[in-house]
């Protein structure tokens, strides 16, 4: 694993990117920004599951409409994700936060298009008001948990 | 009394020294500062597509400006809260830092574009509440205000790279 990294942080592409003073910051901003967008496609739904927020609609319709966005952000987040990872990857090799983040973030996605997924598009009249609480909660506490996580990355 | 001069005066106070010379509290409230992001441009940000006619349009937009706005407001309170802060930690810094002059000037930016929003177009917003095109001023609107967030987080996020640039 740490060869792949060392081979990862060492290819062309990314001793250009280092060397360069505004590729990283620039890609980091554009991960901000798809951050961004995945708190909001995330907390309209979470929100409503706890009957905050656009409390007065159906929450399939809302998932739907969300989840779009959501698939957006990913497409975001995810690629310059990784560029921003392979800058430095065989420091954060070493860093717990990284690990953490990386296994929460597993974590989050497998929940969200599974357990959440089926919750938030299913018949309103099916859903149980504790059940879809504590997916709204577990939800935004592994999204926590990974940008916390994703924030103690970049600790000096 | 100049710009710079009162915040070499806050530079000076000891409670300025403290935040800079801190490890833990600055970067706890840095923290806080990215974090708030999602909540408030999250929600800012969905209020914005729906003005521009690009997602919810089951749900009317008063409803949504109504329903997300204390949302973003709270998180904006947060933002401001910890970014004074994080201006108080280093204010000659800051001051001279162009990437946060451009900040500052989109924060006003957005400010006027909202207010604009709130004064012109919301008035009306009972007419077109359920369009499947929103009105030219309320995209305007939305697509200022999502230009706007990426110019801020982009500043935002440059800040630390001001000796690169122009060092």
């Amino acid at each position: 694993m740490l060869e792949f990294f060392e081979w990862l942080q060492y290819s062309s592409l990314l001793v250009a990117m280092r060397g360069s003073p505004w590729l990283f910051p620039i890609i980091a901003s554009m991960h901000l920004l798809g951050l961004a967008l995945l708190g909001g496609a995330v907390l309209v739904v979470d929100l409503r599951l706890l009957g905050l927020g656009l409390s007065r609609q159906p929450v399939a319709r809302l998932a739907r409409d969300a989840e779009r966005w959501l698939l957006a952000s990913l497409a975001v987040m995810l690629p310059t994700g990784t560029l921003l990872f392979m800058c430095f990857a065989t420091k954060y090799y070493y860093l717990t936060a990284f690990w953490v983040k990386v296994i929460s973030l597993l974590a989050v996605l497998a929940f969200t298009f599974s357990v959440r997924r089926r919750v938030i598009m299913a018949d309103e009249r099916n859903m149980s008001a504790i059940g879809s609480k504590l997916v709204a909660l577990a939800s935004l506490s592994l999204w926590t948990a990974v940008a916390l996580a994703g924030r103690l990355i970049g600790f000096p | 009394m100049s710009l710079l001069s009162f915040c070499e005066w806050l530079a000076a106070t000891p409670p300025s020294i403290a935040l800079h010379e801190s490890h833990y509290m600055f970067l706890i409230v840095l923290t806080v500062h990215v974090l708030t992001l999602c909540v408030f441009v999250g929600t800012a940000v969905m209020i914005d597509l729906r003005l521009l006619g690009l997602t919810m349009l089951h749900v009317p937009a008063s409803e949504v400006v109504r329903r997300l706005v204390p949302w973003a407001g709270g998180g904006f309170l947060v933002m401001v809260i910890s970014g004074l802060l994080l201006f108080y930690a280093a204010p000659v810094d800051r001051y001279e830092n162009l990437f946060f002059r451009a900040k500052m000037a989109m924060l006003v930016l957005a400010g006027v574009n909202a207010w604009v929003f709130h004064k012109k177009v919301y008035r009306s917003i009972a007419e077109w509440d359920l369009d499947p095109v929103p009105p030219p001023g309320a995209r305007l609107a939305g697509g200022l205000a999502l230009a706007l967030w990426a110019g801020l987080i982009l500043a935002g996020r440059m800040i630390p790279y001001q000796l690169y640039w122009f060092g």
